[in-house]
């Protein structure tokens, strides 16, 4: 029989790598109380929100919270958490090698140099520009503008403790060079350089999610998901604006 | 030009793989999904069908073949959804209304950023019907071996 603390501790540390990384709040919830019932427990009860994870095992055992206070997407590590748990569940791990392996797995240094982060948002920028019907003319100030929007979000966001000043200097500096290459004479349409460079950091997935969120009943999680992306909705274009209004 | 519309959409998406930290193996999944899903939007709205429906559309073809790319590699769906739906979420759209808002255009603002709320909400509805659908016919399958 396995130690009920250990379970409820694999659960947790399972629920916050998952929630961390950009998994669907119904599927994080679904996770641990499949864990829970492999392990004959069929009463654990998980509630999920964005910033904090509450687990119970059952009726008895007290509940225990986990805070989770920031989230990026890393769809390597949701991967990896996932096959545990199917190993897990069919059997093939016991709780203490599951519990050492998901701590790998939160620490483990991501599988992408910043480099290639940053080459890989470069072209995005310059690709999404020509889907938004913009001319081979705009790919290179779109590229560069979206590249240094990049590099000016990973650094500033070590930098200021609050993500959303980040963003907001992130896309300052890419409506500065934006309209700075235009008025320079490189790009034909200024507005199509802005769109596809600002595509990096526009919340496209927290929308997404959060209206999902939203009509699968998680109502807490999808308008805290929503409210975030707004935040950076406002923040990406408040920055854009001030550029306008100089330029 | 479509081709050009497809190997912009396949390096979106891919990119947006590498930025969202998809495993190496998925990258051109990735790219290939976001192509489809772009395609057939694309497609649909010149064929004169409204941005909305042609968004549900292609975002419900994209979270099918993600079903199945998950099925098969034995991963969670996301990996391939995710970035596949980038190409469809209306960043544009909604750079286009705060534009309008700072020059004081309040009445398009409005209706531009009704309509970018309108397209997310089709991205996830598409996502979510799949989903519906993937359950049902699970439901149906686990029957038909209870009936036996």
């Amino acid at each position: 029989m396995e130690r009920t603390e250990d379970l409820i501790e694999l659960c947790l540390l399972m629920g916050k790598i998952m929630q961390q990384n950009g998994a669907e709040t119904y599927r994080v919830e679904d996770t641990m109380t499949r864990i829970a019932q492999s392990f004959g427990r069929d009463e654990a009860q998980s509630y999920v929100t964005p910033t904090g994870i509450l687990f119970t095992i059952s009726p008895g055992a007290p509940a225990k919270l986990v805070r989770v206070s920031a989230r990026e997407t890393n769809l390597e590590k949701v991967k990896l958490a996932n096959n545990v748990s199917r190993k897990i569940t069919n059997g093939d791990m016991s709780t203490h090698v599951a519990y050492k392996e998901l701590r790998k797995i939160e620490t483990s240094p991501t599988d992408y140099t910043m480099l290639m982060q940053i080459i890989a948002a470069t072209l995005a920028s310059g690709f999404f520009t020509l889907m938004f019907q913009g001319s081979w003319y705009d790919f290179l100030p779109a590229c560069i503008a979206g590249g240094l929007g990049f590099i000016a979000l990973m650094n500033f966001i070590r930098l200021f403790e609050i993500k959303f000043v980040a963003e907001f200097v992130a896309s300052l500096l890419i409506g500065f060079t934006a309209f700075s290459l235009f008025l320079l004479g490189i790009g034909k349409e200024v507005d199509k350089v802005v769109v596809g460079s600002i595509m990096p950091l526009v919340p496209g997935l927290l929308i997404t999610n959060a209206v999902r969120d939203l009509m699968a009943g998680h109502l807490i999680s999808g308008l805290a998901k929503g409210a975030e992306a707004f935040l950076t909705a406002f923040a990406i274009g408040a920055g854009i604006a001030v550029m306008f209004a100089l330029f | 030009m479509l081709i050009e519309y497809a190997i912009a959409s396949f390096f979106a998406s891919a990119a947006f793989g590498i930025i969202y930290q998809a495993p190496r193996n998925t990258i051109i999944k990735c790219g290939l999904v976001g192509m489809i899903g772009w395609v057939i939007y694309i497609s649909l709205v010149w064929a004169e069908v409204d941005s909305v429906p042609a968004t549900l559309i292609a975002s419900f073809v994209i979270a099918i073949v993600s079903q199945m790319l998950a099925r098969i590699y034995k991963t969670p769906m996301i990996i391939f959804s995710v970035p596949g739906i980038i190409p469809l979420v209306p960043g544009s759209l909604a750079y286009d209304a705060m534009r309008s808002f700072v020059q004081n255009d309040y009445s398009a603002a409005i209706s531009i950023a009704a309509k970018a709320f309108m397209i997310s909400g089709a991205i996830a509805f598409g996502l979510v019907f799949s989903e519906v659908l993937n359950q049902i016919m699970k439901k149906m399958r686990q029957t038909k071996t209870q009936l036996r």
